[in-house]
């Protein structure tokens, strides 16, 4: 199955002019107007957009220790459905991905499951707990090659701690992936501290909390020289210290989420614990800052941040639930209502801040390499013209605790392509037993 | 009225039948046999995921008085205590037949959650969610206030004009809350008086005027001075210093109240802290309405439960 050949007939390479996209090998082996189709499998794009492989930065897979949530195998399937070919799997598992060991065992789990490239993120401190610093050499060193770091979940709130991490990676070229919070301002935070906070009587999450952290962060990554990732920024202010950041030279990137780019914190107001997430949802004019700020560069890229959750974790009162939203499979949509429809972006700005960028920033290869001849046959076919109420049926993960549900989103992903065989064809995640064969015979030929 | 979750989505008309309805409970109070058949049959269970003695025992003598059923299930060293859900517990009170929950709980929106979640039909009162609002308590200060101004004609009438000042924990105060939007709703014109630690850092959607002047406050001479409950431990978080500079600046002390008009009304949701906020002075003078206000509880939490659960209930 490995050896398929694809014929792509028609579809449009990052929405430009339509091409045919010749898949054999693992490769894109030939990319333009009416090629052969012969010895391979017709696949009628007509009215599809192309874009590379999504890569998310920023995934939550809980495997291993949180099972029941999700695992590497049906988290790396849901990436499948969102048109993802490679994920970075957070640290935050337990054990925690604070070894070389963990790394490693997630890796193989990916590998394994063959539905997407599953590329460990480590943790900067040992156990998450902020106070030593991991085994950043070894998992550097270790088959998974690991060069983001990352205690997400938890601020590295120490400036020392993290003045340390910074300057210990530069040593293999690693990233510090930071969720800025500070940990002081947001004791007990359940929601964006404001007007619905006050009224709804839910201890607040201000804005100063992210914001503060990142202004030190990229001072101290000015001050040692080296390179600093934002995690899911999500207010203004944080858009504002960024662009001073880079217009100061200082080497930063910014992630944003699907959801702090569509939904506000209105949503709040019934006490939907659907809506709990960390950072919170925030205002509407936090949400057009962010836009604004993928439109002009100062974010580099949309990360989603999935985070599958059990059922009983949002049944139930607001500041019992679980923080987090799965958005693995509505990310494609809810970035083309957000900032595609709205005219912000075009198919090869977002063929870039979901594909491209997170893949340069992670240091993965193979992925993000675009749509051109010879490169990895990782890609995905998108219908944009479609409008669908996204519901259960578009889940492919365990977690079901996604917000968009019984909303109407825009276009739907068609089929991916992952080391050239489909992990998702006519809009249906291919069978797990299949992948798992495909995926071998694409490691050992 | 399906439940009784919040003021803030309580229109006028509905207030003012809330309070004329607790009107004529209140005479039931003045006649030998303080009961009412109305709810007989009907299970009202009191479901407390915080101990307050104090609106237990007011809703289940308003419960007694109209004749219903009453379980008193108290979270502390039962099941809840051991990690069981709210989905489970309300569940277990929709299948020994529930037909009104009187729900006390720390989260904010926890009675909303039950009201929405489909796991129990019966008809839900907030007395109390975290830091979000109680209203009954703020529909009996209404009550309170509108029987001082009107005693026997106060049947119809609003609060239109009166001036209340509340002064106090104003961020954890739920409340505070629920006497902002519902004296605001009555016509009443609402300050509020706090540490600045101590409001929340945006009130610009609250009918209220923010200031940190008890002094200025006191001379103005408002209709009704409210004080709200301080907690000790909050100074354990800076919200202030110690008790001592929180009395000084924020206590009706006896020189503040010295100062008010005769007919200011003292207000107090109680338990007080005597000494802290208000001077035994000022809770025990004629301007004093805390019993009076612990005696309309009932009246009123009669009136929440006679509205929800007689008769056919309707859809919400």
């Amino acid at each position: 199955m490995a050896s398929e050949r694809y014929l792509i007939r028609g579809a449009a390479p990052c929405g430009g002019e339509t091409a045919d996209l010749l898949l054999a090998d693992g490769r894109i082996a030939d990319i333009g107007p009416g090629l052969s189709a012969a010895g391979a499998t017709v696949i009628d794009a007509d009215g599809l957009i192309a874009l590379p492989g999504l890569v998310d930065l920023h995934t939550h897979l809980r495997e291993p220790g949180y099972e029941q949530s999700e695992t590497v195998l049906t988290g790396s399937r849901a990436a499948a459905a969102g048109g993802f070919t490679a994920v970075f799997a957070m640290a935050n598992t337990s054990p925690v991905q604070d070894t070389a060991g963990v790394v490693e065992q997630v890796l193989a789990l990916g590998e394994r499951a063959g539905y997407a490239t599953v590329q460990p993120i480590g943790a900067v401190t040992v156990g998450l707990a902020g106070t030593h610093l991991a085994e950043l050499g070894a998992m550097a060193a270790s088959r998974a090659r690991v060069r983001v770091f990352s205690d997400d979940g938890n601020c590295v709130a120490d400036p020392l701690l993290m003045r340390r991490a910074l300057e210990y990676v530069k040593a293999f070229d690693g990233v510090v992936a930071q969720h800025a919070q500070e940990p002081r301002l947001t004791v007990g935070a359940q929601m964006n501290e404001g007007a619905l906070s006050a009224e709804l009587g839910l201890a607040g999450w201000p804005a100063v909390a992210e914001e503060s952290i990142i202004a030190r962060d990229v001072l101290l990554a000015e001050h040692v020289g080296s390179r600093l990732h934002v995690c899911h920024v999500s207010t203004a202010g944080s858009v504002d210290v960024i662009r001073w950041a880079k217009a100061r030279g200082i080497n930063v990137t910014a992630e944003v989420t699907p959801h702090h780019l569509l939904l506000t914190e209105d949503l709040i107001a019934g006490y939907d614990a659907r809506y709990k997430v960390n950072p919170p949802l925030r205002s509407a004019e936090d949400v057009q800052a962010l836009r604004a700020g993928l439109a002009d560069g100062t974010i580099d890229i949309i990360a989603t941040d999935h985070a599958p959750h059990p059922v009983e974790a949002k049944e139930c009162e607001w500041p019992a639930a679980a923080n987090g939203m799965v958005g693995l499979e509505s990310a494609l949509s809810v970035a083309h209502a957000a900032v595609v429809e709205t005219g912000l972006l075009d198919w090869a700005d977002i063929a870039r801040v979901l594909s491209a960028t997170p893949a340069r920033i992670g240091r993965i290869s193979g992925q993000g390499e675009g749509l051109s001849q010879g490169a990895p046959a990782e890609l995905t076919l998108y219908d944009p013209s479609v409008r669908r109420v996204f519901d259960r049926s578009d889940l492919a993960g365990l977690g079901t605790n996604s917000p968009y549900l019984s909303m109407t989103l825009p276009g739907r992903v068609e089929a991916t392509f992952h080391h050239g065989y489909a992990t998702v064809l006519h809009g249906a995640v291919q069978d797990a037993a299949a992948i798992e064969q495909a995926a071998r015979e694409a490691i050992h030929g | 009225m399906r439940h009784l979750l919040s003021t803030r989505t309580l229109g006028r008309d509905e207030a003012i039948l809330l309070l004329d309805v607790a009107e004529d409970m209140a005479d039931v109070a003045t006649r030998e046999v303080k009961k009412l058949p109305t709810l007989r049959g009907k299970t009202v269970v009191n479901l407390f995921f915080e101990d307050s003695t104090r609106t237990r025992i007011s809703f289940e003598a308003a419960a007694k008085r109209l004749s219903a059923d009453v379980i008193n299930f108290s979270a502390k060293g039962s099941s809840v205590s051991k990690g069981e859900s709210l989905k489970d517990t309300a569940q277990t009170l929709a299948a020994i037949g529930a037909d009104g929950v009187v729900i006390r709980h720390p989260a904010s929106g926890a009675p909303q959650v039950l009201a929405d979640s489909g796991w129990i039909d019966a008809g839900i009162i907030n007395a109390g969610d975290g830091t979000h609002e109680h209203p009954t308590q703020a529909l009996l200060d209404a009550f309170t206030i509108r029987r001082r101004l009107h005693g026997t004609a106060s049947r119809g009438k609003d609060l239109a004009g009166v001036r209340v000042t509340i002064v106090g924990d104003v961020l954890h105060s739920r409340v505070a809350r629920s006497n902002v939007w519902l004296l605001s709703t009555l016509g009443a014109e609402v300050s509020l008086i706090a540490p600045p630690t101590l409001v929340p850092a945006d009130t610009s959607a609250w009918p209220a005027r923010v200031g940190f002047d008890l002094d200025e406050a006191v001379d103005e001479g408002p209709d009704v001075m409210m004080m709200l409950r301080i907690q000790a431990e909050r100074m354990q978080d800076s919200f202030f210093p110690n008790s001592r500079e929180y009395a000084r600046t924020w206590g009706l002390d006896d020189t503040r109240f010295a100062r008010l008009r005769p007919g200011t009304m003292v207000m107090h949701p109680g338990p007080m802290n005597r000494g802290l906020e208000i001077s035994s002075a000022a809770a025990d003078s004629a301007q004093s309405t805390v019993l009076e206000q612990v005696t309309n509880g009932v009246s009123v939490r009669m009136a929440a439960l006679y509205l929800l659960l007689s008769g056919d209930r309707e859809e919400s």
